[in-house]
């Protein structure tokens, strides 16, 4: 029971066929009439995070060969196995030489094996181009698919042997459609605004909506508000991020300095008030183009030192200084340094 | 026994601060279920308290009888041996350790404990029918990203026999994939008056009487970190009892110390009083004074005394060099640089000024 009750959602809604992945059209036709003749190239899906990417090509790996045969037809390696280029040349190689046997009934079962490589944009260049050649050589009994967020990350060469499938950030209404199938399916009421939001911070990801959806009925029970999506979603109340905005345009060092401790003092992750500064920074009524372009250069500068490990507290107050600069039209270059 | 752990809440019911977030996860686990969970906050803000009530509430107070051990661990990797000791802190329950120790072999140390613990479940009948042990985690923003990238796969896969509590100081550091698997609670620091009020908890248990505006100093002194606070009330206490109103609340020596710093760099910028300023950061590095927590606090220090002008460009110079600190291999050039930076700039302000 313990085992039934703590399957993570996103798992147990993962959609089992092709045909009901949401959304990505195209790439569900193309894939279907592959079904019908048993033809399939070296796929490569490529998209942001939470399209159905990995759900596809599981999904399309169970419909070619069916539950028994799909544990020697197909394997699934991702960023969490081990992939250097040691990997390539024995593991992968290994697998993609293996003859195929006979097919099950009932299943198309075409002759080839499929080789399913997820997050492939953490893999090497090295491994990337041991795989060149391994991908031509068997290419009669192993087909390839790679997966990735971003496509400029994959080498030329292995994208160009590959048929390219992008996958849409979900619409509201489809997120909509789905959620609330989830929630009549859990028991679990969602207020119009809840949904709202919901779809808001998702921003086109399903699973980020799904896990907070989850999260949220763990902690506050079966009927849920605004402010309960709001709290186990990570982001910052927008009146934290206006009044750090508010504070930049009057100008007054001292109380950017008080309100960017505050901050760091809540516990706020920086990174995401960045995100939503930025978000409100381009929007804004009430600030030149040229304000905005300065706000954000350094917005994304902090958040490459965030990256590399800087400190928040003080990339923050810097990003706050600046937008001060920008707002109140003092100068963005040091006099004195 | 120090008051902090003295007067430390061992059950979830006991939270004299963050009452919300430890009734929530009463009910988190009160279906005997528990996700993965992601804490975060600022340091002393009671990360660790929730998360040893949290244990108790799921096993009882047998989850609080721990020991301590220096475990060896010999770890297979591809075709190289990694031998590793790493302090953990262990009840029949749960295993408590910080991977970061490993430096940069973190990644092999966590996937091996995590599948050492997944081996063997608890018994049914000691743990109250939990079939899953937990693994808390702390500091896991110090990890490498190659360690967090392979912790999300080993999370789902070993969910059903061990859960994990991280525990980190931000958010940030931590990469979206494990933050997304985890159940994120946010700790935020204590107000002034919740770390007041907790002072005059402690002050009534012990049967001292407090007056309110030393409690107010101490309050602000700790700068919302209730740790620091108990400490220093509790220094308070050996350095004067009965306290008076006036009683001055000791700050640590370290922070006098950079305080001094920024009153000499003030006082006069040259190359003989750099080279002065040198030795005494290098006092304060070999005391394990983190090069970050220095620079932050000697900005702050130099803050006090400037134009807002100026502080601008002390914030973006700071900024600027504890990046290139986190980028380089040696601290006490980024801080050096940072003091001979500052001390040009004030240079110029004040010939600029003055002429």
């Amino acid at each position: 029971m313990a085992l039934a009750s703590s399957q993570p959602w996103v798992e147990k809604y993962r959609p089992k066929s092709v045909s009901e992945v949401a959304y990505q059209e195209e790439v569900v036709r193309t894939l279907k009439n592959t079904l019908e003749t048993g033809n399939l190239p070296h796929l490569l899906f490529y998209g942001p995070p939470g399209t159905g990417k990995t759900s596809t090509a599981l999904a399309i790996a169970r419909q070619l060969f069916g539950p028994e045969l799909i544990k020697s037809r197909v394997l699934e390696l991702n960023a969490s196995d081990d992939r250097g280029i040691n990997v390539v040349r024995t593991k992968i190689k290994d697998f993609a030489a293996i003859a195929v046997g006979a097919g099950v009934p009932g299943y198309p079962c075409p002759p080839f094996k499929l080789l399913i490589l997820d997050e492939a944009d953490s893999m090497t260049e090295d491994a990337q181009n041991a795989l060149r050649r391994t991908m031509e050589t068997y290419t009669k009994v192993t087909r390839f698919c790679f997966i990735c967020n971003y496509i400029s990350r994959i080498i030329e060469p292995l994208a160009s042997r590959c048929a390219k499938f992008r996958f849409k950030p979900l619409v509201s209404d489809i997120m909509v459609k789905r959620i609330s199938y989830i929630c009549d399916q859990e028991g679990l009421t969602l207020q119009p605004e809840a949904m709202d939001t919901l779809c808001r911070i998702a921003d086109g990801d399903m699973r980020r909506a799904i896990t907070s959806l989850q999260s949220a009925s763990r902690r506050y029970g079966h009927c849920l508000m605004k402010k309960d999506i709001l709290n186990v979603s990570g982001v910052v109340p927008d009146e934290v991020v206006a009044d750090l905005l508010t504070t930049c345009k009057s100008g007054v060092f001292d109380r950017a300095q008080a309100a960017v401790t505050n901050v760091a003092a809540e516990g706020y992750p920086v990174s995401q008030i960045l995100a939503q500064m930025q978000d409100r920074a381009v929007v804004a009524q009430d600030m030149t183009d040229e304000q905005k372009a300065r706000i954000c250069l350094r917005i994304a500068e902090a958040d490459k030192c965030l990256i590399d490990g800087a400190d928040e507290f003080l990339q923050l107050l810097d990003v706050a200084s600046c937008t001060m600069r920008a707002l109140c039209n003092m100068p963005q270059e040091c006099t004195y340094g | 026994m120090l008051w902090v752990d003295k007067y430390r809440p061992h059950t979830l019911d006991k939270m004299v601060i963050h009452m919300e977030e430890a009734q929530n996860l009463k009910n988190l686990v009160s279906t005997g279920d528990c996700p993965h969970l992601l804490f975060y906050g600022p340091s002393g803000s009671g990360k660790k308290t929730l998360i040893m009530a949290l244990l108790r509430e799921l096993y009882g107070p047998s989850a609080e009888r721990v020991k301590v051990e220096n475990k060896p661990w010999k770890i297979e990797a591809g075709s190289r041996k990694i031998e590793v000791e790493l302090t953990m802190v262990s009840s029949n329950f749960h295993v408590e350790m910080n991977p970061s120790d490993a430096g940069f072999q973190d990644r092999y140390v966590v996937q091996e404990v995590i599948k050492e613990m997944a081996k063997s479940r608890p018994l049914d009948i000691v743990s109250g029918n939990r079939k899953y042990k937990v693994l808390v985690l702390n500091e896991v923003d110090k990890l490498s990203k190659e360690a967090q990238h392979s912790l999300r796969r080993t999370m789902e896969k070993y969910s059903a026999s061990c859960r994990l509590i991280l525990c980190c100081n931000s958010a940030s550091k931590v990469i979206e994939a494990v933050r997304s698997r985890c159940l994120s609670v946010r700790i935020s620091a204590p107000s002034n008056e919740d770390v007041m009020s907790v002072l005059r908890h402690v002050a009534k248990k012990e049967n001292l009487v407090l007056p309110s505006s030393l409690a107010g100093r101490i309050a602000h002194h700790s700068n919302r970190n209730l740790r620091r606070a108990l400490l220093s009330f509790e220094a308070c206490k050996v350095q004067q009892y009965p306290f008076t109103e006036n009683q001055t609340v000791q700050t640590t020596d370290w922070e006098l110390y950079i305080a001094e710093i920024a009153g000499e760099i003030l006082s006069e910028q040259s190359p003989k009083r750099l080279f002065q300023i040198r030795q005494k950061l290098y006092e304060l590095l070999v005391n394990c004074i983190p090069p970050e927590v220095v620079l932050k606090r000697l900005m702050l220090e130099l803050m006090k005394k400037l134009d807002s002008e100026l502080k601008h460009e002390v914030c973006h110079w700071a900024a600027y060099y504890e990046h290139r600190m986190q980028q380089g291999q040696k601290a006490i050039f980024h801080l050096e640089a940072f003091v001979a930076k500052f001390m040009s700039i004030y240079k110029k302000f004040l010939i600029a000024m003055f002429g």
